[in-house]
């Protein structure tokens, strides 16, 4: 906490530290969407027959649907045909083998990240799979995974080397008519991450990948799906961080989840991509689709998030409890500073019988923030026993900000308990003063009560994700106090 | 035409069969009034599933049938009238036969000075501008097309109006027999309570159904309370099986007044209610709680909205409901906290009991802050009978439907152990335990 | 130490303190008691502090500077200590952590070299000792779901930790049974020194059976009205406040 609380002092002041572009020369799509872009998209990267097949399927579906409207969120509408839908660093043909292939430019934006492969692989025993714009460029660790039998690599590399695997899974958990942006992804979706983790294996390492999004008026769509068979476990973290930028950026991902009987998924999210300015202007809109399957008895799924970027936050990881007693949880932190808004939760579908679900969402508004908890707790007729408990907690700081909370529980089986709780508070003055009292600046005072605020999510977290959310949480109330 | 919009064509058609007719036609303010909804009635339609606050409620059921409004000169009986009595309330008392005041069943004798207690109709024809200005005002925005309907047809219901200073040391009772016209018959009562400042009353309205015809009952109360105006209301909700039932309560409280208002669902009927109180002024102070059975195939939906509009304001909100046989319950409760109601202090909950396979609950509470030194919580809970409290209790010898039974009524005692008087206290209570013992019918066709 | 002149302050717009005096040396122990409502933790809170207080005459040095001019963690650096009548819970920071930074902070303030985790723990373990308190209550969060007199034992352990030359003990005493009132007196006493000043607010004379003090203060009116020695504790404890009041309105 000391360590944390010293660094949060050294940055506040401090401009949003990821905001640089790095110049490389992009292989851009002119800007527009037509059946032609998504013919293009699929033969780049030389993908199946029936990969084509799915994207122009979704592309039709997405043409009739509807943007959504009922989040809490509020933008000028996106120009879709705006938007260049690929974009790849030029040197595509020959990619590197190692690092030292790697355009040395890179390196350097990972230098300055602060987040250099070298030192990451070497401080945390990590496999990284860094998504630079739209294609990987680097893996690393692959020789260990593979011995384990653990398939990690990106979504392309997957389609050409696994298609049974990504045929029988890729849109089981998300379809591509589940919703607007989940659509669109579907349709145009260019690199993720891809990972099966066999029967009965204990994924040796913690998998993470770093994405970024890079070049100008490119919208970034990853897809990721992961997979772990029976009795395997897995953890799987995600950290995201982008360039400043003056123009709104789309990202819509889609992640998919599946976890068979007795199997475990961890997936831990990081993210603080270009919140905008203090007037609101620039920022990242984050358009997500998270959802996980638990598909067989016993299997688990959590989600933890650290939501501290984007202008608008529009996000719902989600588990589907299939397998009898299954279990999903969701364990958020989601900060609006300045204009940011985010409307984010998460929903349990308790299928299968004695499937029990937790949730704990945090929320912080400072600024001008708004944010808004949003989840749904369905239980299903034949979902005997299910349980559920909920407590969606709202700090604020600063008499303009904005705290809500839309939960809705649905339940069709009378042997369900199911508890939610919320409340909202102002950050409180007798905390403030005790800890100043006790010799704190006030940034201090503030930044330990807030990440006190947030501990419950935090330890959910893996060690070194726990600190680095800790960090962010305090560059991203800058301002916030006083 | 929408199907929303093409449900709400026979209400307009007959709206303007008997507009002419309607009192106080002529008053430009509630001409203006009852022509806006209208036109409201038509460009919205009647709610479907679409709209997010009727996404769990159907109006199918209701929508199979064309409703007739009720005639003005619709009667009650003598003996429904009497049937309809709780045991030692002592009460001034006006009865509305299918929403039409029926003044030789009412009782207001020895009123004190400084109350108005008058069928609305009545008033409107003698001194339609002392009450114009209020109709509508507690409303605000209109929430769906049922509460346009009540207001294109504004005709009848309850004027109850108390000066300033005037304490009631008795309640005043609202009876609303629905069905009294016979089958097919719609009523459309709508009532309006005004409290000057530092006034005191309770009132009682409760509706209920003296045949087991098809009837829709959609009523509307606005209460307005001026400074430091304390009024308890109840809202009882005793109907048929056949009767669906749109309730609407619109309150305004003005600095330091003080509402509690308590709605206790125990018939049979089909309810939709809407509750939306504002609290206007500095130290206003509500508390809106809701008390609900749904057994046989009952659906009861309560949406509340209760806004901070203003500092220091309090509000409290406790709904609790047992869900029997197919029973289907909803509950929506939104607390807004506006940008300047620094200080709010407010608390929502709602709890669930679900005693059979095939009942089901949606809830949805839900809380707005746009303040930043507020402190606000909310909760909900889905749950069974605690098995372990039904096992001591058991284990004492009680026999077991016995100890469910007690337990379910300690559970909903929350709610009605805060209603006054004791004797409608009571006759709630025997109302409860009536719908939860085993002789109970339990499923009857629709 | 501490100098206080005249000092007037309102709540509210309601005056409490009506020209305090008062003047604190070094290594003094001071109690000032009174009567509910005379103004006993506006004191407290004022040398500590706390905003909603305001100063509208007089003045209170601490070394020779101006006390109000500064912020409360400048006082806490500057060796000012209130132990609070009622401690905050705060929840999810280990009051290990707050300790640390809010010791090492002070450390900063003074020049010297902040404590590594090795040199923190040992006095940690140390000053543990003088409230018996046991190691896990370091890693609980801030008084979160402490007893009472937990958290008033965790006061003293925080004073312990901090060393701070002038300790302002607010009703310290208060929902103690006698056990944990021995604790709390016998922590206090071990502190006292010749370059540390304490002052004990309390209602009760009981405390004073165990921490005795150099002078006894009483508050009425948000004025001093009577000073002397522990004496006057005990008598106050015969005749109660009434008799100081009575004695007080007739000088008046």
């Amino acid at each position: 906490m000391n360590t944390a609380v010293k660094e949060l002092g050294e940055l506040v002041g401090r401009e949003y530290k990821e905001g640089f572009v790095t110049d490389i020369e992009a292989e851009t799509l002119p800007p527009g969407l037509d059946e032609s872009v998504i013919r293009f998209l699929s033969a780049k990267k030389s993908e199946p027959d029936f990969i084509l097949e799915w994207r122009l399927e979704a592309f039709r579906r997405w043409q009739e649907m509807d943007k959504p409207e009922w989040a809490h969120v509020h933008h000028d509408p996106i120009d879709f045909q705006a938007i260049s839908y690929y974009s790849a660093p030029k040197r595509d043909e020959d990619r590197p083998k190692s690092l030292d292939e790697v355009d040395p430019k890179l390196i350097e934006t990972y230098n300055k990240l602060g987040i250099p492969l070298e030192e990451q692989k070497a401080l945390a025993g990590v496999a990284v799979d860094a998504v630079f714009d739209s294609v990987s460029v680097t893996t690393t660790f692959k020789d260990k995974l593979a011995e384990a039998g653990v398939i990690f690599c990106p979504l392309s590399e997957a389609m050409a080397n696994h298609p049974e695997l990504v045929r029988e899974y890729l849109g089981s958990v998300v379809p591509a008519s589940d919703n607007f942006y989940a659509g669109l992804n579907s349709a145009v979706f260019t690199e993720g991450s891809f990972v099966y983790v066999p029967k009965g294996v204990r994924c040796p390492m913690e998998l993470s990948t770093y994405f970024r999004i890079n070049a100008l008026n490119t919208g970034q769509f990853e897809r990721t799906l992961i997979i772990a068979d029976e009795g395997s476990y897995v953890s799987y973290l995600e950290g995201c961080t982008a360039p400043m930028r003056d123009e709104n950026q789309l990202h819509a991902a889609v992640v998919e989840l599946v976890a068979m009987k007795d199997a475990q998924i961890k997936y831990s999210t990081v993210q603080n991509w270009y919140p905008g300015d203090e007037e609101g202007r620039g920022g990242i809109y984050n358009f997500v689709t998270k959802r996980g399957a638990c598909r067989g008895d016993n299997a688990k799924i959590s989600w933890t998030q650290v939501e501290t970027g984007s202008a608008i936050t529009w996000k719902y990881p989600s588990v589907l409890l299939e397998g009898n007693h299954s279990t999903g949880e969701f364990y958020s932190v989601a900060l609006t500073n300045n204009c940011q808004q985010a409307d984010t939760g998460t929903k349990m579908v308790h299928i299968g019988e004695h499937t029990s679900s937790t949730i704990i969402s945090k929320g912080i508004s400072a600024g001008r923030g708004q944010n808004a908890y949003r989840g749904l707790v369905k239980v299903l007729k034949g979902a005997k026993g299910a349980r559920n408990y909920s407590q969606c907690d709202s700090l604020l700081m600063g008499d303009r900000c904005g705290a809500h909370t839309f939960p809705y529980i649905e339940v069709k089986n009378p042997s369900a308990t199911i508890e939610h709780e919320a409340s909202t508070s102002k950050i409180g003055e007798d905390q403030l003063f005790y800890c100043r009292q006790r010799g704190l600046s006030e940034e201090d005072a503030v930044s330990m009560i807030v990440n006190g605020f947030c501990k419950e999510v935090f330890r959910e977290l893996p060690m070194e994700f726990a600190v680095e959310a800790q960090k962010l949480l305090g560059i991203s109330l800058e301002g916030a106090v006083g | 035409m929408s199907a929303a919009e093409s449900h709400a064509a026979p209400y307009i058609e007959a709206q303007q069969a008997q507009a002419s007719a309607l009192p106080a036609v002529g008053v430009a303010a509630l001409d203006h009034s009852r022509s806006e909804a209208l036109q409201l009635l038509g460009e919205r339609g009647l709610p479907t599933q679409r709209d997010e606050d009727w996404k769990y409620t159907s109006i199918k059921a209701i929508t199979r049938t064309r409703f007739t409004p009720a005639a003005p000169s619709v009667e009650c009986s003598k003996e429904m009238v009497d049937a309809s009595s709780i045991e030692n309330l002592d009460s001034w008392r006006l009865v509305f036969a299918d929403g039409f005041y029926q003044p030789e069943h009412s009782t207001l004798d020895g009123l004190p000075e400084g109350i108005r207690l008058a069928g609305l109709g009545e008033v409107l024809k003698t001194d339609p501008d002392s009450v114009t200005k209020h109709i509508g005002s507690a409303m605000g925005e209109m929430p769906h097309g049922f509460a346009a309907m009540n207001s294109a047809f504004v005709g009848d219901g309850a004027l109850i109006e108390i000066a300033p200073g005037v304490e009631l040391d008795k309640p005043i009772e609202l009876v609303f027999l629905s069905g009294c016209s016979g089958e097919g018959f719609l009523s459309l009562p709508r009532n309006l309570i005004t409290l000057g400042t530092g006034s005191r009353a309770s009132v009682i309205e409760r509706h209920l159904s003296c045949a087991e015809d098809r009837t829709l009952s959609n009523a509307l109360t606005e209460i307005i309370l001026e400074e430091d105006a304390s009024l308890d209301y109840c809202c009882v909700q005793d109907q048929a099986e056949r009767t669906f039932h749109v309730g609407g309560l619109f309150a305004r409280v003005a600095g330091s007044a003080r509402l509690k208002a308590t709605t206790a669902t125990v018939g049979r009927a089909w309810v939709r209610n809407d509750a939306r109180v504002n609290l206007d002024a500095k130290g206003a102070a509500a508390s809106l709680d809701g008390a609900y059975l749904a057994f046989g195939r009952c659906h009861v939906d309560n949406h509340t909205h209760i806004s901070h509009n203003a500092p220091e304001c309090t509000s409290r909100e406790c709904y609790k409901g047992v869900l029997g046989d197919r029973g289907h319950a909803v509950f929506h409760g939104r607390i807004v906290v506006q940008p300047d109601a620094q200080k709010t202090d407010s608390e929502q909950s709602n709890q669930n009991l679900l005693l059979s396979a095939d009942a089901e609950i949606d809830t949805k509470p839900q809380l707005e802050i746009y303040a930043d030194d507020v402190k606000c919580a909310h909760g909900a809970t889905v749950g069974q009978l605690d098995e372990a409290a039904l096992f001591y209790l058991v284990s004492r010898g009680i026999e077991r439907e016995a100890a469910r039974r007690m337990l379910t009524q300690a559970f909903a005692a929350e709610v009605l152990e805060t209603i006054e008087p004791a004797a409608l206290q009571d006759y709630l209570s025997a109302k409860v335990s009536g719908q939860l013992s085993p002789a109970a019918p339990t499923e009857a066709a629709r | 130490m501490l100098k206080i002149s005249d000092l007037k302050v309102t709540v509210d717009g309601k005056a409490i303190l009506n020209g305090l005096n008062l003047e604190v040396g070094p290594g003094e122990v001071h109690a000032i008691m009174g009567p509910n409502g005379s103004g006993k933790s506006t004191l407290a809170n004022v040398i500590a502090g706390r905003e909603g207080y305001e100063v509208t005459d007089g003045s209170v040095s601490f070394l020779e500077n101006d006390l109000l001019e500064m912020a409360p963690e400048e006082r806490a650096h500057e060796g000012v200590f209130l132990a609070f009548q009622y401690p905050v819970e705060i929840p999810g920071v280990a009051n290990i952590a707050l300790l640390k930074e809010g010791l090492n902070a002070a450390r900063r303030h003074r020049g010297e070299k902040e404590l590594d985790a090795l040199d923190f723990l040992k006095l940690v373990r140390e000053k543990l000792k003088l409230v018996e308190m046991k190691e896990e209550f370091l890693y609980r969060s801030v008084n979160e779901g402490f007893s009472g007199g937990e958290k008033k034992r965790n006061e003293i352990f925080q004073m312990a930790m901090l060393e701070p030359r002038l300790a302002v003990l607010d009703e310290t005493d208060s929902g103690l049974d006698i056990d944990a009132l021995k604790i709390v007196a016998g922590g206090v006493n071990a502190l006292r020194s010749e370059d540390r000043s304490v002052i004990l607010v309390t209602h009760y004379q009981r405390l004073l059976d165990y921490i005795v003090p150099d002078y006894v203060h009483v508050l009425a009116g948000g004025r001093i009205v009577r000073s002397g020695d522990k004496g006057l504790a005990l008598d106050l404890e015969e005749r109660g406040y009434g008799w100081i009041e009575a004695g007080d309105s007739a000088t008046a």
